[in-house]
């Protein structure tokens, strides 16, 4: 609590004790008024001086305005009627306590929605003469050394020059996988390090390191608004006029029909207290507050669980997600080759992958590497000679002496060997050893593990068509879509092609529903912004990807795009379920406020008790763990 | 130009009347108020000096919602 919300809160105290003494007291008329005058002004004044405010400013529609001339109101009815002053005092009451709770509520919603994105690392460990000094990030240089010790964030980002240890990046991604660093390899800031001791000099300044970026990011996403929150501004722009509108009405012309017309008594304490009534109905706060909270809370889980959304209007388009279309490389597989199968071996399967990694031992193509990885020995380069890279076809080598060819059948027919061909789909490399047909390796890239459940999980989720575009062969294409259970591919494309047709389905798709289009960030930038809604994956440390999407998933898993639109669906409910609900409650409540059935008391919980029910609903969007 | 104040105010409502406010003053190119981060987003038109243009918005936002406040 504030100092402004104890103080508050005292008044609320105070105004509450005195409203039950007076009660008992034996006062009647001017004497019992100037009473009860007193609990009044202790819980109103600000109010009635912001209402004066108000009108000297020609801003007379405001909440104050309107609480001012109800509990005026009601006290006048009181003092040439009853002399029952209660309710206006709890009427005024209940709205100072509705408003407490409010500021109190959103404030502790805000501090814990920000406490979730708290990644922001304090200070920098610069060794100063063999001690250790606590600097601010922002002052430290690039290619400064800092010590990170067990416990500690790392604040820059930069490369490890000294130690090793484990990083948890469950702050970045969500995701509490640690990650292993040692001499040489980058880090990024915001991860947290869990074991040794590291010395790392920095590649950033700090305002351009990832932990500010995402800060940033996420700090800024909800000022891009979405169309309900423009609706809602809208409507209470309209709404509040409307509403004080009818309230004159309903003050006014019932009497003087019944009067002029039916010839029935005026009735006029009656009328206007039902335009009382309404008054207290019309405040919009309710709405107001609560749909920004929703989508602020939104954000903030997204946030937690590794989803970094740039706007509320990006949340809102990607919950009405129908089509998604994914990149291949990177995205659903790892672009990481590996050998599949050795088939045809003419000898034994160790032997050939031998030849085939020592042939290739000159070459850091990623088919190369992945014959090294599938080799597993440490490559004796002494034994190769005569190494001759054939662009485009291969290489062929000396190994102990014995002539090695490895490549596709382009090199195969140029050599005059005779080839078989392959039934799976891969990259094929064919070996000849000594002139004579050895085999051939299939190497393929491998899908990611949770690639399968993926998908399964987003037409679950109410995806109606899944999409892959690649500039990868037709075979290899088809066949990954097939195991994947993909609905539409697209091969052998180029970077260009790939935006040509995700406009063709742009066009293709129902009218209500979006498109997605989710890549690595790397070259799809173009694609990224033309679809509805662009998502990049694996983006630590990217800045173009963070640059280009709409929403950025921290960590490379394609299952968190499903659990984004989950997150993106639940929080859009709430908004919906307060929209509806709110405007329902006070639709209602002026309704039989107008007819007479409403009083005071319903009018207030229309008011403040809709609002307290919409933000704790608002809340709710905060909630994402077990989406 | 483009500058983020840190602002105090305690009703979305409010934040929503202070947002047109500065985006009507003079100076002012765009305004965006963030009720959740309490940040105000202002983007000046050129050759304006964002000090005074910014005690203009703070006296029109005054006018709409006496009790808000623009940390300048």
């Amino acid at each position: 609590m504030n100092k402004k919300q104890k103080k508050m809160l005292a008044r609320i105290l105070i105004a509450a004790a005195l409203l039950i003494a007076f009660n008992f007291l034996p006062f009647t008329g001017y004497v019992r008024f100037i009473f009860y005058l007193i609990p009044y002004l202790i819980i109103g004044y600000d109010i009635l001086i912001k209402a004066f405010k108000g009108i000297k400013n020609r801003q007379p529609f405001d909440e104050s305005l309107l609480m001012a001339i109800a509990t005026i109101g009601a006290i006048a009815i009181a003092l040439t009627g009853d002399g029952d002053y209660t309710e206006a005092i709890a009427v005024m009451l209940f709205y100072q306590i509705g408003e407490w709770f409010q500021s109190y509520a959103v404030g502790k919603s805000r501090r814990n929605i920000s406490d979730l994105m708290d990644i922001r690392p304090d200070y920098a460990n610069i060794e100063v003469n063999g001690k250790l000094e606590q600097v601010d990030p922002d002052e430290v240089e690039i290619g400064s050394v800092i010590v990170v010790q067990p416990g500690e964030k790392v604040p820059i980002d930069g490369i490890v020059t000294e130690g090793s240890s484990t990083l948890n990046t469950s702050a970045l991604t969500g995701e509490s996988l640690p990650r292993d660093a040692e001499e040489g390899d980058e880090v990024i800031s915001g991860c947290i390090n869990m074991t040794g001791v590291l010395k790392i000099k920095t590649t950033k300044e700090f305002g351009e390191s990832t932990v500010s970026k995402i800060l940033d990011l996420v700090e800024n996403a909800s000022s891009r608004k979405s169309r309900s929150e423009e609706f809602i501004t809208r409507f209470a722009r309209i709404y509040t006029p409307a509403v004080v509108y009818s309230a004159i009405a309903l003050a006014i012309l019932p009497p003087l029909v019944r009067m002029l017309g039916m010839r029935l008594p005026a009735e006029w304490g009656t009328w206007i207290y039902r335009a009382l009534t309404f008054l207290v109905i019309s405040c919009p706060c309710a709405l107001v507050i609560s749909i920004p909270l929703s989508f602020f809370a939104g954000i903030g889980g997204a946030s937690n669980a590794g989803v970094l959304v740039k706007g509320s209007n990006y949340l809102e388009t990607l919950s009405q997600t129908k089509y998604v279309v994914f990149d291949k490389t990177g995205t659903l597989t790892q672009g990481v080759f590996e050998v599949n199968e050795v088939h045809h071996n003419q000898m034994d399967r160790e032997q050939l992958l031998e030849y085939a990694a020592l042939a290739e031992s000159a070459s850091s193509h990623p088919i190369s590497k992945s014959l090294q990885r599938a080799y597993g020995k440490e490559i004796d380069r002494t034994r190769v000679t005569d190494i001759r890279e054939l662009s485009g076809n291969g290489v062929t080598a000396k190994v102990d002496g014995v002539e090695v060819a490895a490549g596709n059948s382009k090199l195969m027919d140029k050599l005059g060997v005779k080839w078989i061909d392959c039934h799976q789909a891969g990259t094929i490399i064919h070996m000849a050893v000594d002139g004579k047909y050895a085999g051939h390796i299939v190497i393929s890239d491998i899908e990611k593990p949770h690639a399968k459940e993926a998908i399964r999980a987003l037409r679950s989720a109410g995806v109606e068509k899944t999409v892959m575009l690649t500039g990868d062969s037709r075979k290899v294409a088809e066949h990954v879509a097939a195991d994947l259970g993909i609905d539409e591919v697209h091969a052998e494309l180029l970077p260009a092609d790939k935006v040509d047709k995700v406009e063709e389905l742009l066009e293709k798709k129902p009218q209500k529903g979006k498109l997605a289009f989710v890549g690595d960030g790397i070259n799809d930038a173009p694609v990224l912004s033309r679809a509805d809604i662009g998502i990049a994956m694996g983006a630590m440390g990217s800045d173009a990807a963070i640059e280009a999407a709409d929403i950025v998933l921290m960590d490379d898993d394609p299952l968190k795009i499903a659990k984004a639109i989950r997150i993106s669906r639940k929080c859009l409910r709430i908004v919906y379920e307060n929209i509806w609900f709110a405007i329902g409650i006070k639709l209602i409540c002026l309704v039989l406020g107008a007819v007479g059935i409403a009083n005071m008391w319903l009018a207030i919980f229309a008011d403040v008790g809709v609002m307290i029910i919409a933000v704790l609903n608002a809340i709710r969007a905060l909630f994402v763990k077990k989406l | 130009m483009k500058k983020t104040y840190k602002i105090d105010v305690d009703c979305a409502n409010c934040a929503n009347k202070m947002e047109q406010a500065a985006k009507n003053t003079a100076g002012v190119k765009d305004a965006v108020v963030n009720f959740m981060t309490l940040k105000m987003n202002v983007e000046f038109e050129d050759g304006h000096d964002a000090k005074s243009v910014m005690k203009e918005v703070l006296k029109n936002c005054k006018k709409v919602e006496d009790d808000c406040e623009i940390f300048i």
